[in-house]
């Protein structure tokens, strides 16, 4: 179980001043303090954990984040900053003493600009509402998270979020210009700005993916990019997971980088084909989807010779999709793998760690032990072109056993990524699921290091407290 | 000048401490190639990372390469090239444009994060470090990120010492993404009748689906390829889709310019000369810049910058790059900074004779608070300031 550190009581005894205040600085609909209406701001994507904060507000301008920011700074408040909540490592749980500032009312888009490749969105703008608004012009943005559907750009920056399209495209922070920033002081200051690589220090890359630790992001400036002629995918089944990892190794080291390459494992397989019926091997032991972009004739090339490296494995299947449609197909039980797990087990915790691509096997083997060892059901998902693995323990959070016991088992896959060279998240984030086991990657003077860095930012630790790092060994936090 | 160029970093991290317990400053080099870059730096002493060389893990199939700080990049390029591969962002070769006598470290080019052509599709040097190990100004050995090439574990001071010229820790080890050189390359070579039209024409190739990794801008011609304004395209894929891609591309840019296919080795040719910076032809006394801008308010700048001191000029990054060259004198260097505020871009004063650099902003000024953050950081990191004075800020 992670502790959070004890309410500010002075803070919490103020609780009807603090909202009269707010309530005097924002419009009226956005501040939000009765109990049912914060209902929704208790939890994010890791659900297992619940905590009502002092107060939600809803701002729609730059200008009202840093009034906020400003007023809680002066007063010694917390602040919790969320974008759509669909943090899986619970970077939005909000504390009892804190504010959250919700970001969701700042979702207009400001500029889209084809000729230079960017577009200028506030905040609060979904992830996939970028691609929406460009994609009449043949243009995306390129991460594409899971969650694209809900989640929205500035909590992307802020957990530096990827997706099964960044072997190629890059994450959030290889896709990014420039941002507005509110500091807890309440200062606005732009970083970076409409064209590539400012001169300085890297401030955008240190923000990006900084989980809320230093500032928050008002405005965001993204690099949008023309997307290919066309794009399919085919997959190819395999009788050990081994083989299956031998023969991405066979491919990356062919010179195609695909756009996606994505492992499944064979609890996945069966789970996933139960729920989407796409036609999934249900022999195989390992399955890849691999995807590749650009004309009918280049995908028929890059497909031919990826299935005849694939062939020299010995593969149980393989499937080329045809059209557009048959892609989709080999897709949809990919996609609906979380769904997929949500449907045979009562609730599951997705893991998100990072190993060296060649410690798959091992990897699996050592997990699926563990799986035993717990008692409890695990699939894989792994983006196996970048290492990143999404082990789902399926659990029953209705029994705090179980969920006990996941929790452990969760921890002893990240400490097995980190072991074996990999780092304890890839694209999820730290936030509190992850906190306490950053002294298995860092030593204590290298996180002293990072919470200098927070320091230099947030004096106070107002800011996202209690996430990202380990509260022992925390002068700035009481636990 | 004395230099100390330990060969371990435990010895290098021992030479730091040594210094801070003096309060000793010091100059961070590799093989001091890039010495005129930027401001002079002010200490009596230089620590070199010249001797901590080699390759230390290699795993062409995880696409990862991880080397000491002061091997040197053609070192890392024969080491890839075996394997197909290359580094991706395409640093330049500065040896000629900074009159060094031998080439470039890996932890050089990264802590001045200095990217060449292809940045404009697959990212700067900084998108590609995937960890580091460094010292800091107390002398002690951090690591932040790692080998692997998908990691949002803690705060990123991979990207925050990259490009922070040697002013934020000692960089000891650097572990880089690298991708497989593509199989074959071609250029369009279009000849435009001015720079604006050179630049809508590299943002149509950009905004195609043909995966332009370089797009650049001879604004006076070249030797080879004749005078006048040229725009030049590159894709580089496997050899079918380089067929296929470059003449889709010439047909839809058709009306923008006649265009000329250059084929493998030409392309090679040539933007090795952009990334180089060749083509700029700038002087040995001449001052040289960089500007960063959206690439439709290059051709603003141009203009502002040749009628102010007649600029040589070189564009890079689909227009978005400005490489100018001109007279090392406050006054050109005025005109330079004021395009580029007027552009809202950024400049870097690259190359220049402490006459000059020694007493003008060499790199844009920070908004106060974020400055007052800057300070913050670096003390952090370096609380006496002992690490490159003076490098980057007066």
């Amino acid at each position: 179980m992670i502790t959070l550190p004890a309410p500010k009581p002075d803070i919490l005894a103020r609780r009807d001043a603090i909202l009269a205040d707010l309530a005097r600085m924002l419009p009226a609909d956005a501040v939000i303090g009765e109990t049912i209406r914060m209902k929704p701001y208790e939890t994010d994507g890791l659900a297992a954990y619940r905590q009502m904060p002092l107060a939600v507000v809803l701002p729609r301008t730059t200008q009202e984040v840093a009034q906020v920011l400003r007023y809680c700074h002066a007063n010694g408040i917390r602040v919790v900053p969320r974008g759509a909540g669909t943090s899986l490592a619970g970077g939005a749980l909000p504390l009892a003493d804190a504010v959250v500032i919700g970001l969701m009312r700042m979702n207009r888009i400001k500029e889209i600009n084809l000729e230079n490749r960017y577009a200028v969105v506030e905040a609060g703008v979904t992830n996939i509402g970028i691609t929406k608004a460009v994609e009449g012009d043949g243009f995306f943005y390129a991460p594409d998270p899971s969650s694209q559907l809900a989640c929205m750009i500035g909590g992307n920056v802020m957990m530096n979020s990827g997706g099964a399209h960044c072997l190629k495209y890059g994450v959030t922070a290889n896709n990014l210009l420039g941002v507005t920033f509110v500091t807890i002081e309440g200062e606005i200051i732009e970083i970076g700005g409409n064209h590539l690589d400012a001169a300085g220090y890297d401030w955008l890359g240190l923000i990006t993916g900084s989980e809320g630790q230093l500032g928050m992001v008002t405005d965001v400036t993204v690099r949008i990019l023309r997307g290919p002629e066309g794009a399919r995918a085919m997959l190819a089944a395999f009788d050990s997971v081994e083989v299956a990892g031998a023969a991405v190794d066979a491919i990356i080291g062919s010179g195609i980088i695909p756009v996606a390459l994505e492992f499944m494992d064979k609890p996945c397989i069966h789970a996933c084909e139960a729920f989407a019926h796409a036609g999934y091997p249900l022999d195989a032991e390992a399955m890849l989807i691999i995807e590749v972009e650009g004309s009918q004739a280049e995908q028929d090339m890059l497909l031919g010779k990826i299935r005849d490296i694939c062939a020299r494995f010995n593969p149980i299947s393989m499937k080329l999709a045809e059209s557009a449609e048959q892609s989709l197909a080999i897709w949809k039980g990919r996609k609906g793998a979380f769904g997929a797990v949500g449907r045979i087990s009562p609730d599951y915790l997705c893991m998100d760690g990072t190993i060296p691509t060649g410690e798959l096997p091992h990897v699996l083997k050592r997990i699926g032990e563990m799986s035993v060892q717990y008692g409890l059901g695990v699939a894989n998902v792994f983006h196996a072109g970048d290492g990143n693995l999404h082990p789902l323990i399926m659990f029953d959070a209705n029994d705090p056993a179980s969920f006990r016991k996941a929790e452990e088992f969760g921890a002893d896959i990240l400490k097995l990524c980190v072991e074996v060279g990999g780092c304890l998240t890839g694209e999820h984030g730290v936030g509190v699921e992850k906190r306490d086991l950053m002294g298995t990657q860092f030593t204590p003077r290298e996180l002293d290091l990072q919470r200098g860095i927070k320091t230099a930012f947030d004096a106070d630790w107002l800011l996202n407290t209690a996430k990202v790092f380990p509260l022992t060994g925390n002068p700035k936090i009481a636990a | 000048m004395s230099v100390i160029a330990p060969e371990t970093e435990e010895a290098l991290a021992a030479e730091v401490t040594r210094a801070h317990a003096a309060r000793e400053p010091l100059c961070i080099e590799g093989r001091g190639t890039k010495r005129a870059m930027l401001r002079p730096v002010q200490a009596a002493r230089t620590l070199s990372t010249r001797n901590l060389t080699g390759i230390v893990l290699y795993r062409p199939t995880e696409l990862m390469i991880r080397a000491r700080a002061g091997t040197p990049i053609p070192e890392i390029e024969a080491a890839l090239a075996e394997n197909n591969q290359h580094i991706i962002a395409e640093p330049p070769d500065l040896t000629a444009m900074f009159s060094a006598s031998e080439a470039a470290t890996l932890g050089g080019v990264v802590s001045t994060n200095l990217s060449g052509p292809r940045r404009i599709m697959w990212g700067a040097m900084r998108d590609h470090v995937l960890g580091i190990r460094a010292v800091t100004g107390e002398g002690e050995v951090f690591r932040s990120g790692g080998r692997v090439l998908k990691n949002v574990t803690g705060l990123d001071l991979c990207k925050l010492l990259t490009g922070a010229h040697g002013t934020l820790g000692v960089l000891t080890e650097v572990t880089l993404k690298v991708l497989p050189r593509a199989e074959a390359t071609g250029t369009l070579a279009i000849r435009v009748p001015d720079v604006a039209q050179g630049i809508a024409a590299l943002s149509a190739a950009l905004g195609s689906p043909y995966g332009v990794s370089g797009a650049a801008l001879l604004p006076e011609g070249h030797a080879s390829l004749g005078s006048g304004v040229i725009a030049l395209a590159r894709i580089e894929d496997f050899a079918e889709s380089v067929t296929y891609r470059t003449g889709k591309l010439r047909d839809e840019l058709a009306a923008l310019g006649e265009a000329t296919l250059l084929d493998t080795p030409a392309s090679h040719a040539i933007w090795r000369e952009v990334r180089d910076a060749k083509p700029l032809d700038a002087a040995p006394e001449e001052a040289i810049w960089r500007i960063s801008v959206a690439p439709s308010a290059a051709p603003g700048v141009v203009a502002a910058l040749r009628a102010a001191f007649g600029a040589k000029l070189l564009l890079d990054w689909g227009g978005g790059l400005i490489w100018v060259a001109g007279p090392a004198q406050e006054r050109a260097h005025g005109a330079v900074m004021q395009a580029a505020s007027a552009a809202r871009g950024s400049f870097t004063l690259f190359r220049a004779p402490a006459s000059l650099s020694g007493h003008v902003p060499v790199v844009p000024d920070e908004a106060a608070p974020l400055a007052a953050i800057g300070r913050r950081v670096k003390a952090t990191l370096d609380p006496l300031g002992l690490l490159n004075p003076g490098r980057m800020r007066g």
